[in-house]
């Protein structure tokens, strides 16, 4: 049977954002982050990435300061919970419609 | 070479012979001795395969699973409670569209706990997406196996090989054992559409919305809903598939039989009993004896139940004008599901409309005499079906209400 039959007859994913789509719509709250409050914002230096290392779904860059793409960021705010210096906040997405 | 073994020898032998590269299974009885020989058969070199010891049948076929993901040709077996402990992953092999083989030595299902034949294993994972093949006897069971990873590795739909516990796994007939040869000829190495590859890593089975999602292309994959469909045309699919890989056999073995029934004296048959497995060559005798008293008789034994081949069967009934279905198994509250199916196809495809009617039988290994056979088919053999289309017990020692005879 031919590989590319064969991938119609199963659910398959490959690593790379958007396999499902733009999962950024799917979020009801989204995390920001204050750059004076975060590690690498307060020191202008790579460090921590705490919320790099825990994000599921690979949306966090490790920049100075972190960024997150909104496009797929889901909103699940794992980094809010872990990140050590308490910098991102999770804040409702109606805030954001209302602007 | 023709040799005299056990059904669980002749099934192990069939695994060889496909070279099975992973097998992880869990000691059940009476499927027990199928996997001892095959641990034996690589514990002594003769088979080139990873067995995998595993504490459960769950963990069987999940590693099954694994390993099919990955490349492998692979093989499991169990019975009873066993079969029903993998429930859950016998659905997740059949919608992953793995070529898995397993071998079912019947037994019934606990409670009351029953170490004894019957089909209520394997009839009950019918809806699950698996190819369900029965054996009726040793040489069929040897050569199904063959066939069944032939056949799953075409459409990629898992094969259940159905044999009757105790019955045929333990005891001894004569049956050849295909040349090694030959059978590698008919089945060669198992070439993967897809297989798991570090180098480019997917995830295999992922969830699915109830419509398509795109993927890191862009491109829509199909949701739940086609995937599922798939599974449902490619097992219809998988009947004239069968019938290529029944005459690839027969073409380089020089033997072979219909891939879905066995008909036996059906050809001017005014009645036809109908079962599964070995109680189909039990019936041959009946008939033999009801054919001596003038009453013609014949018997179908249906080796293909899902897919169920109803156009075929319903071709091999419609000429009668009674089918006797004889079944070990219940669909509790209704009938026997065989029955279920044949009537089915026969309201589909059979003008002439025979009767049915149904006999549930040898549960947990309850004795089948060929003389309560006789007596139950011969009752059958008129014009009303005896006693109407309602279903009847054979073998019963103290009827429901209570008293014993």
């Amino acid at each position: 049977m031919p590989a590319g039959d064969y991938r119609k007859k199963i659910s398959l994913s490959e690593s790379g954002p958007g396999d499902a789509g733009k999962t950024g719509s799917w979020r009801i709250v989204r995390p920001v982050i204050d750059p004076d409050v975060c590690i690498p914002g307060r020191r202008n230096a790579p460090a921590c990435y705490i919320c790099w290392l825990y994000c599921p779904d690979g949306v966090i860059s490790r920049s100075v300061p972190p960024g997150i793409d909104y496009q797929y960021c889901k909103g699940c705010g794992i980094c809010a919970e872990e990140c050590p210096t308490k910098a991102i906040t999770m804040v409702e997405e109606s805030s954001f419609i209302k602007e | 070479m023709q040799i005299i073994e056990t059904g669980n020898v002749a099934a192990a032998l069939g695994v060889k012979l496909a070279r099975a590269q992973v097998i992880a299974a869990y000691p059940i009885t009476p499927q027990t001795p199928l996997t001892e020989k095959l641990s034996e058969f690589i514990e002594s070199g003769e088979m080139q395969a990873e067995y995998i010891p595993v504490e459960s049948e769950h963990s069987a076929l999940a590693i099954c699973i694994a390993a099919a993901s990955a490349g492998a040709r692979s093989f499991t077996a169990t019975s009873s409670n066993g079969l029903l402990y993998m429930h859950e992953q016998i659905q997740w092999a059949a919608g992953a569209r793995l070529p898995l083989v397993m071998c079912v030595a019947n037994r019934g299902v606990g409670a009351p706990w029953t170490i004894w034949n019957d089909h209520q294993d394997s009839i009950s994972q019918r809806d699950t997406g698996w190819i369900q093949i029965y054996a009726n006897d040793h040489q069929q069971i040897i050569d199904s196996v063959l066939k069944a990873f032939c056949l799953a590795e075409e459409i990629m739909i898992p094969v259940m090989v159905c044999y009757d516990g105790y019955i045929l796994s333990h005891t001894h007939m004569p049956f050849d054992v295909p040349d090694s040869e030959i059978a590698d000829a008919f089945l060669p190495p198992y070439r993967p559409p897809y297989a798991l590859d570090p180098a480019d890593p997917a995830n295999l089975n992922t969830v699915t919305m109830p419509d398509g999602r795109p993927d890191v292309r862009g491109d829509i994959s199909p949701g739940y809903m086609e995937i599922r469909h798939l599974l449902q045309h490619d097992m219809v699919e998988a009947i004239p598939a069968l019938k290529r890989v029944e005459e690839r056999f027969r073409s380089m073995f020089g033997r072979g039989h219909d891939p879905y029934v066995e008909p036996y004296r059906c050809d001017d048959a005014d009645y036809i009993a109908v079962s599964l497995g070995s109680l189909s060559y039990q019936l041959h005798d009946v008939a033999d004896a009801l054919r001596a008293e003038g009453v013609r008789a014949g018997v179908l034994s249906v080796h293909l139940y899902r897919p169920f081949p109803d156009r075929i069967i319903a071709e091999a009934l419609n000429r009668c004008s009674g089918v006797i279905v004889f079944e070990k198994a219940l669909s509790y509250g209704y009938q026997g599901p065989l029955c279920s199916d044949i009537k089915s196809a026969l309201y589909r495809y059979a003008q002439g409309k025979p009767f049915v009617t149904n006999y549930i039988l040898g549960l947990g290994g309850r004795e089948i005499t060929t003389q309560d056979l006789y007596e139950a088919l011969k009752v059958s053999c008129s014009p009303d079906g005896g006693a109407g289309e309602e279903t009847r017990w054979i073998g019963l020692k103290i009827p429901a209400g209570g008293t014993q005879t």
